[in-house]
C-alpha cells in the first residue's frame, strides 16, 4: 500500500540530494543549476502527490507553474553562465565577484 | 495493488539513485544524462499518481528542452572539470551528515504527526481515479479559474526568452546586415548608373 507519506518521503530525499549537490559542488555552476532542477522536481512530486491524494486538480496546475518557472530559470541561468564563461574563461563560483556585492 | 507498490519502489529508487549520481558524477555530461533518467522516472511516478498530462509535459519540456539545453552548454563550453571538483571530498563528510539529518527530520515530520493534517481520516489514502480524464480536467480548470496564471506563465517565458537572448547576443564587427530603409528608398536615379563602354574595353 503506497500512501501519501511514501511520496512525501521521496520528495524529501530528492530535495536533500539537491541541497547536498549545491553544498558539495561549490565550484561547478552547471552542477548547481542541475541541483536546483532536482529541488524543483521534488517540489513537483509533492504538489502532484497532494493533488492526487486530496483529489484536487489545483495542485497539478501549480506544478505546471513550477515547471514554467523552472524552465525560465534554467534558460536565464545558462545564459548567465555562458556570458560569465565568455568574460572570465571559467565557471568557478568563487570567481563571481565582479559585482562587488 | 502489489504491482503498483512494486512500480512505485522501482521508479522511486531509480529516481533517487540517479539524483545521487547527478551530484556525484565526475563528468558533467554523465550528470546531465542521470538528470534525464531521474526526470523520466519521476514522470513514471506521476503516471502512477494519475497525472498523465504533467508526466508527458515533464518528459517533453524537461528531457526534450531543458536537459538538452544543459547538455548543449556543457558540451559547448571548454571547461576543465577536474579543477572544479576540488573540495568535493573535503566537504563530503559534513555534507553527508547534514543530508542524513535533514532526511531523518523530514521523515519524522511526515511519519508521525497526522493529527493536524487536512486529510485526517482513518483509512489509508489512495490516489483517486476519476472518470474524467486528467488532461480534460486540467484544461477545464486552467482556462477558466486559473486563466490569469496561465497568461502570467506566458509572460514569464517571454521575459526569460528575451532575457537570455539579450544576455548572450554580442555584436561582432564586420557583419553585413540588411538595411531595409535604404533598400526602400532606392529609385531609378540612384539604382542605375549609365556608362558608355567603348568597344573592346572594360569599365
Amino acid at each position: 500500500m503506497i500512501t501519501l507519506e511514501h511520496y512525501l518521503f521521496l520528495g524529501a530525499i530528492i530535495f536533500t540530494l539537491g541541497v547536498l549537490g549545491i553544498f558539495l559542488n561549490k565550484k561547478n555552476l552547471i552542477i548547481i543549476l542541475m541541483s536546483i532542477e532536482l529541488i524543483l522536481l521534488s517540489v513537483n512530486i509533492n504538489f502532484i502527490a497532494f493533488s492526487a491524494y486530496i483529489n484536487d486538480i489545483s495542485g497539478q496546475i501549480f506544478a505546471m507553474l513550477t515547471l514554467t518557472v523552472a524552465a525560465a530559470e534554467a534558460a536565464i541561468g545558462l545564459a548567465i553562465l555562458v556570458v560569465f564563461f565568455r568574460n572570465l574563461g571559467s565557471i568557478e563560483v568563487n570567481k563571481i565577484n565582479q559585482l562587488k556585492g | 495493488m502489489f504491482l503498483s507498490s512494486l512500480t512505485f519502489y522501482l521508479f522511486s529508487s531509480v529516481a533517487v539513485l540517479s539524483a545521487l549520481m547527478v551530484i556525484s558524477a565526475k563528468n558533467p555530461v554523465h550528470s546531465v544524462l542521470f538528470l534525464i533518467l531521474s526526470f523520466v522516472n519521476a514522470s513514471g511516478l506521476f503516471v502512477l499518481l494519475g497525472a498523465e498530462f504533467l508526466a508527458m509535459i515533464l518528459v517533453v519540456v524537461y528531457v526534450g528542452a531543458v536537459a538538452v539545453l544543459f547538455l548543449f552548454v556543457v558540451m559547448m563550453l571548454d571547461i576543465n572539470f577536474v579543477k572544479l571538483r576540488e573540495g568535493f571530498l573535503q566537504y563530503l563528510p559534513f555534507g553527508a551528515l547534514l543530508g542524513i539529518v535533514l532526511v531523518i527530520e523530514l521523515g519524522i515530520l511526515f511519519l508521525t504527526d497526522r493529527s493536524s493534517n487536512i486529510y485526517n481520516n482513518q483509512t489509508p489514502l489512495q490516489p483517486i481515479v476519476n472518470e474524467v480524464e486528467n488532461t480534460k480536467m486540467i484544461g477545464q480548470i486552467l482556462y477558466t479559474e486559473y486563466f490569469y496564471l496561465f497568461q502570467i506563465c506566458g509572460i514569464i517565458l517571454l521575459v526569460a526568452m528575451i532575457g537570455s537572448i539579450t544576455l548572450t547576443l554580442r555584436d561582432k564587427g564586420g557583419v553585413k546586415r540588411q538595411n531595409i530603409d535604404s533598400q526602400n528608398t532606392v529609385d531609378a536615379s540612384t539604382a542605375i548608373e549609365k556608362k558608355k563602354v567603348k568597344i573592346g574595353e572594360g569599365i
